[in-house]
């Protein structure tokens, strides 16, 4: 077979799954854009983007139009990225160290990325949304060498990892706690709480700037890893037989994890159990070969996130329920799940 | 293919071994527990980190060629691999092909067909759609095999390839390896099952204590050597072949 006789043998055959997975993220993008406390009409979006990117010449309520634009469609984007991109880090994650349990909350990551923001936050140390992100990714990258350490010095198990996690989180908390504590004035503190409990109020176009593109790279990583994610299924010492650099792809992967992490908590707080349960969730639905699982992951995690930003706007009129707040109300339940699933199979 | 085997060691659980594996033979290794057989597979198959000594795969040194090229050279089936995903038993023997795979060159008609003679050249051809978390250990072992012979390899490592199965399994599974057209090394509990290989390695204490043919090296002195037990040579009177009898070392008055 020829290189380009390859790609179209390899391509052909997933453009009905792309496109179909295409039309569903547009229907819930659209969905974020027009439902909310005002809602707007449909003919709306079409109106403001045909403004917006083409230039055409359209008589616009300023208002609905501003709020679409302006507030709507960054935040409904930057809800999806979020999404897909705690999606991604829980099949990695999952994947790579062979526990059901794993995700970059429960593994003390995003406690790390939020710790390493508040400092910056609180501490001026850079700067900006840049400065913010780079904290965060030294954070988490922190966090998830001592909570690797930790589980490594208690026995390296499954049920050690998880309890490394905890205290990995845990310690990560406290110290943003203390530090919002000691340098927060009040105004600061509350807002900083609110952040940490996961929040998209404040997304505007920047954020958008920030969060596509890492985790667009980041999926674009985990897809060309698809098959030594497969390979890890019975462990790595039967990745590295199987032909897998095992080292590389640790280092790789974890890194992709760690930067998405990163950038997304320092953009909106850490949001917890997307990463836990849309991966599990998803292989009921098309199994456990990575080739399907990542691309399936990363869509389900963008709905599901556009759905629960939805919720926290409409659940109580009014007021915004932090979106941590609305997974946690779905994610517990989804997690008890997973572990009454799993006793089931040992 | 041939393995050189030169000075290998690692920690002090083997200890400057040495052998060449000729190609297309079958090489059985022996020893009691914890002498050091599982390491010295992992050594020729290039898995362990911080390894002393040199490994050459026909002539070429192991550390000049890259894990993916490794593993189109050699399989391996390690002892009590395992999973939590929900693989099905064509899922897990696919997982061989991974080697042979790559972005430009995705899983094709070829790759089925071998996956397909690997399931039936292990006799489970018919349980392809069954989950992994279903399958007895005896099953779960004839899959790993089944992984192995998909990567294609020139030479196939198994450690204790007869555990957790029943003994027509075990005996189609000697009689399989036997016949492959590739060097086949593996470490055996069962004495008797390690008659059947061209040679014998001996293992004791991290040390290659003896290599040659299964009589040659199986002695009722070597046995009772290393293995601690007095061994009876007896004679199958329908072909002449040679059987052990295992009686426990007579304790010195």
């Amino acid at each position: 077979m020829t290189r380009r006789a390859a790609l179209v043998a390899l391509t052909l055959p997933v453009l009905p799954r792309v496109g179909l997975g295409a039309v569903l993220l547009a229907l819930a993008v659209l969905a974020g854009v027009i439902v909310g406390e005002t809602a707007l009409p449909l003919r709306l979006v079409g109106d403001v983007l045909a403004v917006k990117l083409w230039g055409a010449e359209r008589a616009l309520d300023p208002i609905d139009a501003g709020i679409l634009w302006s507030y709507r469609l960054p935040r409904t984007l930057v809800a999806a990225a979020c999404g897909a991109g705690l999606a991604l880090s829980g099949v990695v994650l999952q994947a790579l160290v062979r526990n059901a349990l794993a995700d970059p909350y429960l593994l003390g990551v995003s406690a790390g990325a939020g710790a390493g923001a508040v400092s910056v936050a609180l501490l001026g140390i850079g700067g900006g949304a840049i400065g913010l992100s780079a904290g965060a990714f030294g954070g988490a990258t922190a966090a998830f060498v001592l909570v690797a350490l930790l589980a490594r010095a208690a026995g390296g198990g499954p049920a050690q990892l998880v309890l490394a996690g905890i205290a990995g989180s845990q310690l990560f908390n406290a110290l943003t706690s203390f530090l919002i504590a000691k340098s927060a004035n009040a105004e600061q503190a509350r807002g900083l709480m609110f952040w940490l409990l996961g929040n998209l109020s404040g997304v505007r176009w920047p954020d958008v700037t920030m969060a596509l593109p890492v985790v667009g790279a980041g999926f674009l990583v985990c897809l060309a890893h698809v098959r030594p994610l497969d390979a890890f299924s019975f462990g790595s010492g039967a990745a590295a037989a199987l032909g897998i650099a095992v080292r590389r792809v640790q280092l790789v992967l974890i890194a992709a994890v760690t930067l998405m992490t990163a950038t997304l908590v320092s953009l909106v707080g850490s949001i917890g159990f997307v990463g836990l349960v849309i991966p599990h969730a998803v292989r009921l639905l098309v199994g456990p070969r990575h080739a399907r699982l990542v691309p399936a992951s990363a869509l389900a995690g963008a709905i599901f996130l556009i759905a629960a930003d939805i919720a926290s706007r409409v659940l109580i009129p009014g007021q915004v329920v932090p979106i941590g707040v609305v997974t946690a109300l779905v994610g517990a339940p989804g997690f008890a799940l997973i572990l009454i699933r799993n006793r089931r199979r040992a | 293919m041939k393995i050189e085997a030169r000075d290998l060691g690692w920690r002090n659980i083997v200890r400057g071994v040495s052998c060449e594996i000729r190609p297309g033979e079958t090489f059985g290794l022996i020893g009691p527990n914890g002498s050091g057989k599982s390491t010295l597979l992992k050594l020729l198959a290039g898995l362990m980190p911080r390894a002393a000594g040199e490994v050459r795969l026909d002539d070429v040194p192991l550390g000049q060629l890259t894990r993916r090229q490794v593993a189109q050279r050699i399989a391996m089936v390690e002892q009590f691999a395992d999973t939590g995903e929900a693989l099905s038993v064509r899922d897990a023997v696919e997982l061989g092909r991974t080697p042979w795979l790559s972005p430009l060159s995705p899983f094709g008609p070829e790759d089925t067909r071998i996956v397909d003679e690997a399931l039936a050249a292990v006799d489970m051809t018919g349980m392809t759609k069954r989950p992994w978390s279903t399958l007895s250990g005896g099953e779960r072992q004839r899959i790993h095999i089944a992984r192995a012979l998909a990567q294609q390899p020139r030479a196939l490592i198994l450690d204790e390839p007869t555990n957790h199965l029943d003994i027509h399994h075990q005996l189609a599974l000697l009689g399989l390896v036997a016949a492959l057209p590739v060097t086949v090394v593996m470490a055996l509990h069962d004495l008797n099952q390690a008659m059947m290989c061209d040679r014998l390695g001996v293992m004791s204490e991290g040390r290659m204590v003896a290599c040659g043919a299964p009589s040659d090296v199986l002695t009722p002195d070597t046995l009772g050597r290393i293995f601690r037990v007095r061994a009876m040579p007896m004679t199958d009177p329908e072909d002449g072949s040679t059987l052990f009898r295992f009686l426990p070392m007579e304790e010195p008055r």
